[in-house]
């Protein structure tokens, strides 16, 4: 039998990383068109997790509107919490004592910290590394105790109300966070000698899925993700809110803007919060917690935008009041949402194992995506 | 910048179409809706406000008085925040797009659109982004009524 030596005919096709997929984090749809392995465009296709919670409400009272606030950006609820309940207190002048502002940042910090480790874990797993996902899973259960001995829940606290936080911790807290801290510190330094100048990792991340700086803040891009491409913008320092101005802490920023950046990114900031959490233990006061349960709150005729740095981004509220006891329009600006917009326009050119590294790097959460 | 010198600075290039309005300390201004284009490439491209970024854009269903549409605007370089407002009609709202000076504004307008109905001209790519593509309602405006049905489409 001859074989002819002809050039074989190829063609673009399009090909669906459906919205069932195991590296999508949730249900995202990425049309993409490729040349071979290729890709030629990315398109993502969103919209499967939306639940209407905008519509929702402005049929609730503002309190009853807290519980759907933890189902927005469901890996970090407490942050999700603060932006709602920041944004209430901001437009009806309500003031929080000062225990409670100490609470709301170690509950804040410590849900950075267990969120950047689900990431770490998934990032790794995305990209073929097992052992890395159990390791900061072990972490993380620790910390998801310590909120289920404060709030009763693992993932949605509902933790925070106007004026305050629901309750306060009880006795055992301190003792357990006091000696998780140090414990926390060693593991993180493990990860480190895990994936962070692993050769196959960084064959996969260095210099993959670089994002300008120009075209990050062009994108609406915020979050590790903007710190990454090197630009040092950290909501908590430069529009502060709460208590942030009392502690110390640095921004860590990268240099390139490639995945391997936005990695290193999360892993300091990790740092950086067991620093703030340390800082708010020895400085913690004592007083009540709460300045009175507003059940039927009514709010003057106002707007007002405000912002909190989550794990992922700036998430931002923007409420409309119209004297009622309910929200007359409630918007929110989710950090997912304009940072997935800048997929497409870095993945064209890299091969398909590439977008899974990429997306991952980007770190979504489809609830925050699609409200 | 002070809030006195971003007025100043607004109001010299746009004299008329643009009118400030009352908000504590931080700067907001009403539009007219065919000037929303020229004065954001202005707010973006002069040397003394350089807003780069589109922090948030939505709109509000003020019901008979028609949609109003909210722009707020930072800058990362100089620290200065500013919110633009700009009333649209309910009868045919349409506005220009500004996702050519900013774009964030690509995705959050196709949102505003799939939920008002609130059409942006120049928009490269201005179709639903959140709910399915069949759908004909607008459900963020006051009179969509959630438990109105909407016609499922016909798969064959």
């Amino acid at each position: 039998m001859v074989v002819e030596n002809k050039v074989l005919d190829t063609e673009e096709f399009m090909v669906n990383m459906g919205p069932q997929h195991p590296s999508t984090h949730g249900v995202l749809r990425l049309m993409l068109k490729l040349d071979g392995e290729v890709i030629l465009s990315a398109i993502p296709d969103i919209g499967f997790l939306h639940r209407g919670m905008e519509k929702i409400a402005e049929n609730r009272t503002y309190l009853q509107f807290i519980p759907y606030t933890d189902r927005i950006d469901y890996i970090s609820a407490m942050s999700s919490n603060m932006a709602y309940v920041l944004a209430v207190e901001r437009l009806a002048d309500i003031g929080v004592p000062r225990r409670a502002e100490f609470l709301r940042i170690i509950m804040l910090e410590l849900n950075r910290i267990a969120s950047h480790l689900l990431w770490m874990g998934t990032f790794g797993l995305d990209l073929g590394a097992f052992t890395p996902f159990l390791y900061a899973f072990r972490e993380r259960e620790k910390i998801l105790d310590l909120f289920e001995m404060t709030c009763g829940a693992r993932l949605t606290y509902s933790y925070f109300r106007f004026g305050g936080v629901s309750r306060d911790i009880p006795p055992e807290f301190m003792p357990a966070l006091k000696d998780f801290l140090p414990d926390l510190k060693k593991k993180i330094d493990e990860y480190d000698v895990l994936l962070t100048n692993n050769i196959i990792f960084l064959e996969r991340t260095k210099n993959v899925g670089i994002l300008p700086e120009a075209l990050a803040i062009n994108y609406g891009v915020t979050g590790p993700n903007l710190r990454g491409s090197g630009v040092k913008w950290d909501l908590r320092k430069d529009d502060p809110y709460s208590i942030y101005p009392e502690f110390e802490f640095d921004v860590p920023i990268g240099s390139t803007g490639d995945c391997w950046d936005r990695y290193n990114v999360r892993i300091e900031e990790m740092r950086e919060s067991i620093r703030i959490i340390e800082q708010a233990i020895e400085q913690m006061p004592s007083g009540n917690v709460n300045s009175g349960l507003m059940p039927n709150l009514e709010i003057e005729p106002g707007d007002i935008y405000s912002r909190t740095e989550s794990p992922r981004g700036e998430l931002g509220v923007y409420l409309v009041s119209d004297g009622s006891n309910k929200p007359y329009r409630l918007k929110i600006r989710s950090p997912s949402f304009s940072n997935l917009s800048v997929l497409p326009e870095i993945v064209n050119g890299w091969k398909v194992a590439d977008v899974v590294a990429i997306l991952g790097s980007i770190d979504i959460v489809m609830g925050d995506v699609d409200r | 910048m002070e809030k006195e010198e971003i007025k100043r600075i607004i109001l010299e290039s746009f004299p008329s179409g643009v009118s400030e309005i009352e908000n504590g300390d931080e700067s907001a201004f009403t539009v007219e809706k065919d000037k929303i284009a020229k004065l954001s490439s202005f707010l973006k491209g002069a040397d003394t406000l350089r807003f780069d970024s589109l922090m948030c854009l939505t709109a509000v269903d003020g019901m008979e008085d028609g949609f109003g549409l909210v722009y707020h605007l930072f800058s990362m370089q100089k620290r200065h925040k500013l919110t633009l407002k700009v009333r649209v009609d309910r009868g045919n709202p349409a506005v220009e797009s500004v996702s050519s000076v900013w774009k964030t504004a690509d995705w959050l307008e196709r949102e505003v659109f799939d939920m008002f109905g609130i059409k942006f001209l120049n928009h490269p790519d201005l179709k639903r982004i959140l709910l399915p593509d069949e759908w004909t309602a607008y459900p963020l405006r006051k009179d969509f009524v959630s438990d109105k049905v909407v016609k499922k489409p016909e798969y064959a």
